[in-house]
């Protein structure tokens, strides 16, 4: 049998932290929910649900990352350029939850930490560093690069996101700088991944349709195709 | 839009159902780290491990390719329907 993604599972933070984070979780949600009305029509739904089924079958297929080790697509980067990161947050919320419940994937008193470090922590950090980077370069190429950027950089942000909870309330005694270390050496490898994966995907949905994508609004980038086939649809 | 969700979703599909049984069987980044420093001794079974679904395989279905590819699939569609339902319920309605 394959082993297959792992998001925090229960027993690594204590109850203390499980709580917090599911009560920072929660709120940052609500908000989400709350915001998301201003950026979801008709048009955005389908590919916000759309965004959230390529994330589930995305994250199953991990990639090796050398010396027996794997990664998979966290997705919030990618979802955040694609829908915004108030509607990416609930894409990748809804990817955790029906994971935990489900396929027991990732513990259900660490669903609160797995939100908060890879549907909040990946989606901001791939969201602001879209947004700052989109300004300085030209075309679709360069806008898929720059999301590449973010996917890479959002990574290690939600390692260290999980870095910082185990520094409060982990439950086995560790040295805290070579685990964080570690995290974040092996993250920077899978960021590599994530990268890749988000440009692609960016560079693909721009070339068809650049003027449904979030992250490229009020740039010149957003203009539709003016293709027929693309226009009919 | 129309094209943008129908090829999308097939190529989720196939990630999902025919892909994953070619997914890298090592650790992930967190497993291999927690594992390097004795945290992944802590990790407890989740209260839903007991599900059919458990690890992305249906209990009782002995192929590993059949059992992987059908929880993807069912992945798939439970994701669906819980997104497009969440996103449909929050819109702006025009």
């Amino acid at each position: 049998m394959t082993t297959i993604a792992m998001h925090i599972p229960d027993g690594f933070l204590d109850i203390p932290v499980s709580l917090l984070t599911y009560v920072i979780s929660a709120a940052i949600l609500a908000l989400a929910v709350v915001k998301s009305r201003r950026d979801l029509d008709d048009k955005t739904a389908p590919l916000a649900g759309l965004t959230a089924v390529f994330v589930f079958a995305a994250q199953m297929i991990n990639f090796p990352v050398g010396a027996g080790t794997s990664g998979h697509l966290i997705g919030g980067a990618l979802a955040a350029i694609l829908v915004g990161p108030w509607v990416g947050m609930l894409v990748i919320s809804v990817v955790l939850v029906v994971q935990a419940l489900l396929f027991a994937d990732g513990g259900l008193t660490a669903l609160g930490a797995n939100v908060l470090n890879m549907a909040v922590v990946a989606t901001v950090v791939g969201w602001l560093v879209f947004r700052l980077g989109v300004r300085f370069v030209k075309g679709r190429g360069g806008a898929a690069i720059v999301a590449g950027v973010a996917g890479f950089l959002s990574v290690p942000a939600s390692a260290m996101a999980f870095v910082i909870e185990y520094a409060i309330g982990g439950t086995a005694p560790v040295s805290l700088t070579a685990v964080a270390a570690a995290m974040g050496g092996v993250h920077l490898l899978i960021g590599i991944g994530e990268g890749v994966i988000t440009g692609l995907v960016v560079a693909t949905v721009l070339a068809s349709r650049p003027d449904i994508v979030f992250g490229v609004r009020g740039t010149g980038l957003a203009k539709p195709v003016v293709r027929p086939e693309a226009v009919a649809v | 839009m129309k094209r943008i969700l129908i090829i999308g979703g097939l190529v989720a599909v196939v990630l999902a159902a025919l892909v994953s049984f070619y997914a890298s069987s090592h650790p992930d980044g967190l497993e291999r780290v927690a594992g390097d420093y004795g945290i992944l001794d802590t990790a407890q079974d989740s209260a839903t491990s007991t599900s059919p679904l458990a690890d992305y395989s249906v209990s009782g279905v002995a192929n590993d390719r059949l059992s992987g590819g059908a929880a993807g699939l069912l992945g798939v569609v439970v994701t669906a329907g819980a997104a497009f339902g969440l996103f449909y319920a929050v819109r702006r309605r025009s």
